[in-house]
């Protein structure tokens, strides 16, 4: 049984349901990140957890106890907001204390914990301060502190870093990521980033539309996303898809695929990936730019590398990389080549792909197949 | 021509400026000539007044009229002076916009940030007894003290003035509520606090500019309302306005100007300084950096 436990709960204001049934089960320590696009119900998600928003059905359970009509104060957990929600008249000493005042512990042992905390964070020196007198970085880091001094159960995030500058936001999100390793804390966080929800998780669950679209491991999702929107989402530059057909080559199955000159290139399937049994399918492959290479870049370990050549239409430098476009199966395609290769737009350049990475997805229903 | 520190105000010649600052001279002197009028007159003997003098400085300076005023001079059937009404004015203010403005905003607090059924009702009703002409509410209003026992008390005179506070203490502090960030009422809940402590932690304390606004609303119109005192006080509860209607209709002896004037300028008095010390406190921004810049 987990330690957080989320059992076929929705969530509907009137007849309008933007929760549907959800099953998450989270086990102590893990950091759990719920990522989608705006609008998609991460937020409502973590306020029912939260006690802030009511369950319209299932169940939400803490450490095996059901917290439906369980106020958000006695279910043991700390949260911290977009927008950091610092009171705005109490000092930042006060701040961090007020929840332990509000619970009952004595003030030394209140000021014991803060002052630990703070030391922990690196804001002793702001405890005396007010919210409005503090930078974006020290707000967020003041919100987490007045997470951390409750010593909660579960740690709750609702975009913690989306008011941050980007550099900012990148040394926080170590910094997060440092804290968790540390404190072995249980963490769910929300968060509209992909890259955030990749470098920050031990699972993620990708939402869209009132769904979780799939919950895995940040490597499941992203080498076997469980459909297109997931494909999509997850990853940046983000998967390339292109319509392929799945035929017979040697006894063996492989996809088709339609280049810009009118002839078609010939992919066969990687061994684990086989598409045997599907021939004569219209299929969706999905390959990340980092699986389109020059021949010289192509990962070494793969067995099932394969040539191809196509011409290019664009070439986008970006420092340590080159991406590079051109058109499979009638949509653009972008390869991520090592910066110094010379490649120019309008010739036709062998390009290398590894098929061990590339996943099938079925156009109607938008699943993956295999 | 290359000025743009003033690039937002209209340039004007030197001939046009002389003529504006001559018309804002004219009107400020219009709006200042009243309170002269009655500064210096309340500061002459009567004699002096029934000479014709009322725009001249006094040739003898004097507080007699205002002693009067206070102390001795006959309002209605009893040479009182103002002081006692005063006081029923005090007694009145006081507690109707301390009450008036607490309860509105607790109103506003629980209409902003916790959920009910019919809140949206409750504040239209709210606001449509802000706009309820007085003149409706005096015979039911007077019905109802007598129900209750309060008919001609200074109390019966508070309970009327916070029965029709409330609706515009709500309106104020419910549109303020409106943006004070609702996450700070939820990070308070998670904190563990109830109802009352967010109100009075997290809510109150930063309330500082409205409350100014409103006490000095209600203040202005609760102490210098004649229609209410007029009708449900009697001669030992009547407010300020309206003894000092009385002073100034005794029909006793002669009118003695100087002292309705200096009568008058009492009565004013509260409400000039509720302005002067309240006004310094309206400060903005008691909200910055509680939520992203
Ligand atoms: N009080 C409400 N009444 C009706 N619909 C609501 C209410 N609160 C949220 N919703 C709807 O529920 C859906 C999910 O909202 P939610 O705030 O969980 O989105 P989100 O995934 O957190 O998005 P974002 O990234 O923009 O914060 C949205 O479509 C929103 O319009
Ligand atoms: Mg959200």
């Amino acid at each position: 049984m987990g330690f957080l436990e989320i059992r076929n709960a929705t969530k509907s204001y009137g007849a309008v349901k933007v929760l549907h049934e959800t099953d998450i089960a989270v086990e102590e320590g893990e950091f759990l990140v719920l990522v989608g696009p705006s609008g998609c119900g991460k937020s409502t998600l973590l306020n029912m957890i939260a006690g802030l928003e009511e369950v319209t059905s299932g169940d939400i359970a803490i450490k095996g106890r059901s917290m439906n009509g369980v106020r958000p104060a006695d279910r043991n957990i700390a949260m911290v907001f977009q927008s950091y929600a610092l009171y705005p008249n109490m000092n930042v000493g006060q701040n961090m204390a007020f929840g332990l005042e509000m619970h009952g512990i004595p003030k030394a042992e209140r000021d014991k914990a803060v002052s630990q905390v703070a030391d922990l964070l690196q804001i002793s020196h702001l405890l005396d301060r007010k919210p409005g007198q503090l930078s974006g970085g020290q707000r967020q880091r003041v919100a987490m502190g007045r997470a951390l001094v409750r010593d909660p159960d579960v740690f709750l995030f609702d975009e913690p870093l989306s008011n941050l500058d980007a550099k900012l936001r990148v040394d926080m999100r170590t910094e997060i990521k440092k804290l968790h390793q540390k404190l072995g804390t249980t963490i769910v966080y929300v968060t509209h980033d992909q890259i955030e929800a990749l470098t920050l998780s031990t699972r993620i669950a990708v939402m869209f539309g009132g769904h979780v679209q799939q919950l895995g491991t940040p490597k499941e999702i992203y080498d076997n996303p469980a459909n297109i929107f997931v494909a999509g989402f997850m990853g940046s530059p983000s998967m390339n898809l292109f319509p392929a057909k799945v035929t017979t080559e040697n006894g063996e199955a492989v996809a088709k695929v339609a280049l810009a000159d009118g002839t078609s290139a010939t992919l066969p399937f990687a061994q684990e990936r086989s598409m045997a049994g599907h021939e004569g399918r219209d299929i969706i492959l999905g390959i990340r730019p980092e699986a389109i290479t020059d021949e010289d870049g192509a990962d070494r370990n793969s067995k099932a590398i394969h040539r191809i050549e196509a011409r290019v239409e664009v070439t986008e430098p970006a420092g340590s990389d080159t991406f590079v476009v051109s058109h499979l199966g009638g949509k653009e395609v972008t390869g991520r080549f090592r910066a110094d290769v010379d490649v120019r737009a309008g010739e036709t350049f062998p390009f290398a792909i590894n098929m061990e990475k590339a996943v099938a997805f079925d156009p109607e229903t938008e699943q993956r197949i295999g | 021509m290359a000025s743009n520190a003033s690039s937002q105000v209209v340039r004007t010649g030197a001939g046009s400026r002389f003529v504006i600052y001559t018309l804002l001279a004219i009107f400020c002197l219009y709006y200042l000539l009243p309170l002269y009028v009655m500064v210096v007159n309340s500061l002459k003997p009567l004699s002096e007044i029934q000479a014709g003098g009322m725009m001249s400085l006094p040739s003898e300076w004097t507080i007699a009229p205002w002693a009067s005023a206070w102390s001795t001079a006959q309002i209605g059937v009893a040479a009182t002076g103002l002081k006692p009404y005063f006081l029923n004015s005090i007694l009145m203010v006081v507690p109707a916009v301390a009450i008036s403005t607490v309860l509105g905003a607790l109103n506003g607090y629980v209409l902003t940030k916790w959920r009910f059924r019919g809140d949206t009702i409750v504040f239209g009703l709210l606001l449509f007894g802000c706009f309820i002409p007085f003149q409706m509410v005096l015979i039911p209003m007077a019905r109802m003290l007598g129900l209750m026992g309060l008919a001609g008390t200074v109390p019966g005179l508070v309970f009327v003035h916070l029965v029709y506070g409330i609706g515009f203490s709500t309106l104020y502090f419910r549109n303020y509520y409106q943006q004070f960030p609702t996450e700070l009422v939820r990070a308070a809940m998670i904190d563990g606090a109830g109802f009352f402590t967010i109100f009075r932690r997290i809510m109150l304390p930063s309330s500082g500019p409205i409350a100014v606004v409103c006490i000095i609303w209600q203040f202005t119109n609760i102490w210098n309302d004649f229609l209410f005192g007029a009708s449900f006080s009697d001669f030992d509860s009547q407010p300020m306005t309206v003894a000092l209607n009385n002073l100034v209709q005794s029909s006793t002896g002669v009118k003695e100007y100087n002292v309705h004037f200096a009568g008058a300028i009492m009565a004013a008095l509260p409400t000039l300084l509720v302005y002067v010390v309240a006004g310094r406190y309206f400060v903005r921004g008691l909200m910055a950096g509680s939520v992203k810049g």
